[in-house]
């Protein structure tokens, strides 16, 4: 069982940008360890989210025929914490792709549900647009993903793709996208 | 654009992939014995450096990457006569005359310095 890290799949453009969502609750467990009495969302988790919506990003870039690892973390910056009652939007787009692997910008914004007003809401052509578009920007992730069966040849990985269970495919057909479209 | 302005910009690209400072990234410095460079860096690097020259490096161009497992270019540890040549001939952006005094598949990672990355992007601009 793998720790899904997004909820839900927003925009899915083939080979372009993936959009995902990540509803903050109490519940997690982890969120009363860090810290006791304040929870916080930790950095490591967001970075994890991203590169969950990142991969399935570059996994459907090529039918999810490759076994995308998460090879490199170029940059993570946070401007802000993150509280339970918040959501995060990962917003990932393709920058390259080819035999060996991808890299990929990602934008985090967040959602803050108590906000007395709607974020930018004014300055937006666009006022209409769902809320997570309108969404501040708290971060930005750049990563690179390996195609190992690619770079790591003889290694003897399973023939089926681990990455990409059932887990991932439900999460995608769940969100309202075909998986082999 | 002339060979400072290319080594400049090559500089730009390894300080933003390797997180290293400017002054590291001398033209003799190599990419993984002084820069710390590992495996998917060197991905990294090619995506970079296409970007920022509008270039387009395909697989094992910069960075020939399947040499190194033929049993034929690789004997005892020692990168044999055919190997050298078959590198030479893919990589003739590279200096060899040190590497070619003692061809140890340990140190071929020598032959990559930033000269190197940057006589290859010279050749790529023409």
């Amino acid at each position: 069982m793998r720790w899904c890290w997004i909820d839900r799949i927003l925009v899915l453009d083939k080979g372009a940008r993936c959009v995902a969502i990540k509803n903050v609750s109490l519940a997690e467990e982890h969120l009363h360890d860090h810290f006791p009495g304040t929870p916080v969302v930790p950095a490591s988790l967001m970075i994890e989210g991203m590169a969950q919506t990142a991969g399935i990003l570059t996994g459907h870039a090529r039918g999810f025929k490759e076994k995308v690892i998460l090879a490199k973390i170029g940059k993570a910056q946070f401007d802000c914490e993150v509280y339970p009652g918040q959501s995060l939007i990962y917003d990932a787009t393709l920058d390259r792709i080819d035999e060996a692997g991808a890299s990929t910008t990602g934008i985090v914004r967040l959602i803050d549900h108590a906000a007395p007003t709607r974020p930018h809401a004014e300055q937006s052509e666009a006022s209409d647009a769902p809320l997570w578009q309108t969404a501040p920007q708290i971060g930005v992730i750049e990563l690179m993903f390996s195609h190992i069966d690619k770079n790591m040849r003889g290694l003897g990985f399973p023939e089926h793709n681990f990455v990409f269970t059932d887990q991932f495919m439900n999460l995608l057909k769940n969100s309202g996208f075909d998986p082999g479209s | 654009m002339t060979h400072d302005e290319i080594f400049a910009k090559v500089q730009e690209v390894l300080v933003d992939a390797l997180g290293v400072d400017d002054d590291e990234v001398t033209p003799t410095a190599t990419l993984t014995g002084d820069l710390g460079a590992e495996s998917i860096d060197f991905l990294d690097i090619v995506f970079r450096l296409e970007k920022a020259f509008d270039i387009k490096i395909s697989q094992g161009e910069l960075f020939p990457d399947n040499v190194l497992q033929n049993a034929e270019y690789v004997q005892d540890g020692k990168v044999t006569d055919k190997g050298l040549t078959e590198l030479k001939a893919r990589m003739p952006h590279a200096d060899f005359s040190e590497f070619e005094q003692d061809p140890d598949v340990n140190k071929v990672g020598e032959i990559f310095t930033v000269e190197a990355v940057v006589k290859f992007v010279e050749a790529k601009l023409g």
